[in-house]
């Protein structure tokens, strides 16, 4: 069933999210919805010398966008801002790619197992949602620190 | 010779689905399960015939020309417009006013009364109330909370029971209430709501009343005069006619004294630069060109269904919809969002399955060729009600068999079953 979607690594990560949870301290926090279907995600950044230190976050939705954010903490908390940029262009190309592009596992991981859910025009949009709440997270803490130094 | 009065025959849902193009065809390898009336359905050969040979033969603009095709073209728009009038039981084909679709229909009303000069009885302001209920598609919500913001009037609602029912109560309609606005069929719930009762009380205080009759008008036969009301709205596309095409009915008096909503081509009296005068109803909400061949199809839609009958189609799905929750009350998990009984209930029936959520069940349903919706169905405030983020839904029409619904309740224990792996 799906199984060209349903990857075992997206259940996995479904089944057991990383990071989930909202956390102190956190510069950042944001909700973002996805209106078509009312899924939502409230997720919290915390950038420190130019690196995300902690990414936490709490939503309800399907098993693509539950999974797909569990996936983006992993990538993203550890990493320096442009590294993790990165990252999450890597990802919108893949999830644009409507299953023409070969995910790169050395920047991807885990994130690799929704090459399939690119051929799913109506499911991309539930890939994105963590994604996207974490730019947007992102991008303000570090005007924040810039708006603080000058 | 003797006269023999023939018996009913019964109804042949295999003759039905022949004319149906679409539903010999294989999704994901399966044979399509097409469950998703009530967002959309799908249209006849007779309708497609008809449109096309409009088109090929008759087709220019309305209202507009002396020429031949002109002419034919006004013909066959205007007839369009007293078929529809006589498929919903309107004393008066000018009654009828071809929209874009229902939320069309709904804001043509809410930006009239909005454009009432103070004085004119069609007048809101603040002290003034408009009611709906809680069960509203958002097209039957958002224009009259944005009507609400315009004027200072204020919105009311009939809150939801337990059992996906409007509960009644007493201090919602009162005297203060200009305009009472509610769905005949619930698109989530299902449930067919009390228009008798709502109209009665309406009409104690003097309101107005509408009906959005988008999920009714398909799948029942429905009377404007007997429902009492004055104003209802429907959309082809959810009638085996095209998108692109609906219909407002009112009352003629109230057509005919209402401020326009939109101003342009067509729908003028006299024009000139300082100011104009505008046309009668149904012209005056028509403005510029309109959906013509899409209106050609609509009424070849009405005629279809009235060659099939739509009181042999309600009985047709209200056997498809007890079979339906029967079916779903057999798997394990599955919780029905709405009347659990065919009671004043139609065929839009809404469930969740625990623990998977709505979106995977109706991808898995995909994979086995059956198309169900997933979502809040554009009525947030239903799946809050009832402490669902979304749920998924089927919905028959006459074309739908019992077969196709036992493929959909074993297609839900298969999907049970990959999620609890």
């Amino acid at each position: 069933m799906s199984e060209s979607m349903y990857q075992e690594i997206i259940l996995d990560h479904y089944r057991n999210p990383h990071h989930q949870g909202l956390r102190d301290p956190y510069d950042v926090e944001v909700h973002h919805v996805n209106p078509t279907c009312g899924d939502e995600v409230t997720l919290r950044v915390q950038v420190v010398g130019g690196t995300v230190t902690d990414v936490s976050y709490d939503g309800q939705g399907c098993s693509i966008s539950q999974a797909s954010t569990s996936v983006m903490t992993d990538l993203v908390i550890g990493q320096p801002v442009a590294q993790a940029l990165v990252k999450a262009e890597a990802f919108l190309a893949l999830m644009q790619s409507r299953g023409t592009v070969e995910p790169d596992e050395d920047v991807l991981e885990d994130g690799i197992a929704f090459a399939g859910v690119s051929r799913y025009p109506a499911r991309v949009k539930c890939a994105l949602l963590g994604w996207m709440a974490w730019k947007d997270a992102t991008a303000q803490a570090v005007a924040q620190t810039a708006q603080e130094a000058s | 010779m003797t006269a023999v009065l023939a018996a009913p025959a019964p109804y042949d849902v295999d003759a039905v689905r022949a004319d149906f193009p679409v539903l010999s065809r294989e999704v994901n390898g399966r044979p399509l399960v097409y469950l998703d009336n009530a967002s959309s359905s799908h249209k006849p050969r007779q309708v497609l015939d008809a449109e096309r040979a409009f088109v090929e033969q008759h087709y220019s603009n309305v209202h507009r020309g002396v020429h031949t095709l002109s002419q034919e073209a006004t013909d066959a728009y205007e007839a369009a417009r007293s078929t529809v009038a006589a498929f919903i039981g309107a004393p008066d084909a000018r009654e009828v006013v071809f929209t874009k679709n229902v939320t069309e229909a709904i804001n043509l009303v809410a930006y009239s009364l909005g454009n009432a000069a103070a004085g004119s009885r069609f007048h809101l302001g603040a002290g003034d109330e408009i009611v709906v209920t809680e069960m509203e598609h958002h097209s039957n919500l958002v224009p009259w909370q944005m009507l609400c913001e315009r004027t200072g009037a204020t919105l009311k609602w009939f809150p939801l029971t337990d059992d996906g029912r409007l509960e009644l109560r007493d201090d919602v309609i009162t005297e203060r209430t200009k305009l009472v606005a509610f769905a005949h069929q619930s698109n989530l719930l299902g449930t067919v709501n009390p228009v008798e009762e709502l109209v009665r009380r309406a009409r104690a205080v003097g309101a107005l009343v509408l009906v959005d009759a988008a999920q009714s008008v398909p799948h029942m036969p429905v009377s404007v005069a007997e429902l009492g009301v004055d104003f209802l709205c429907f959309t082809g596309h959810k009638l085996l006619g095209p998108s692109g095409v609906g219909v407002l009915w009112g009352r003629r008096e109230l057509l005919d004294a209402m401020p326009p909503f939109m101003g342009g081509g067509s729908m003028i009296e006299v024009v000139a630069m300082g100011g104009s005068t505008y046309a009668p109803a149904p012209e005056r909400f028509e403005a510029g060109t309109p959906v013509i061949s899409q209106a050609v199809a609509l009424a070849a839609a009405c005629d279809y269904l009235s060659r099939v009958g739509l009181d042999r189609i309600a009985r047709h799905e209200l056997a498809l919809t007890a079979r339906l929750l029967e079916g779903l009350r057999t798997v394990d998990g599955v919780r029905i969002i709405g009347p659990d009984t065919t009671q004043m209930r139609g065929a839009a029936v809404s469930f969740t399955v625990e623990g998977v959520h709505p979106h995977d069940v109706g991808q898995s349903l995909d994979d086995l060729g059956i198309a169900v919706r997933v979502g809040h169905h554009c009525a947030a405030p239903v799946c809050k009600r009832y402490g669902v983020p979304a749920t998924a839904r089927a919905s028959s029409y006459l074309y739908n068999t019992a077969g196709e619904i036992d493929a959909l309740v074993e297609g839900l224990g298969q999907v049970k079953a990959f999620w609890s792996a």
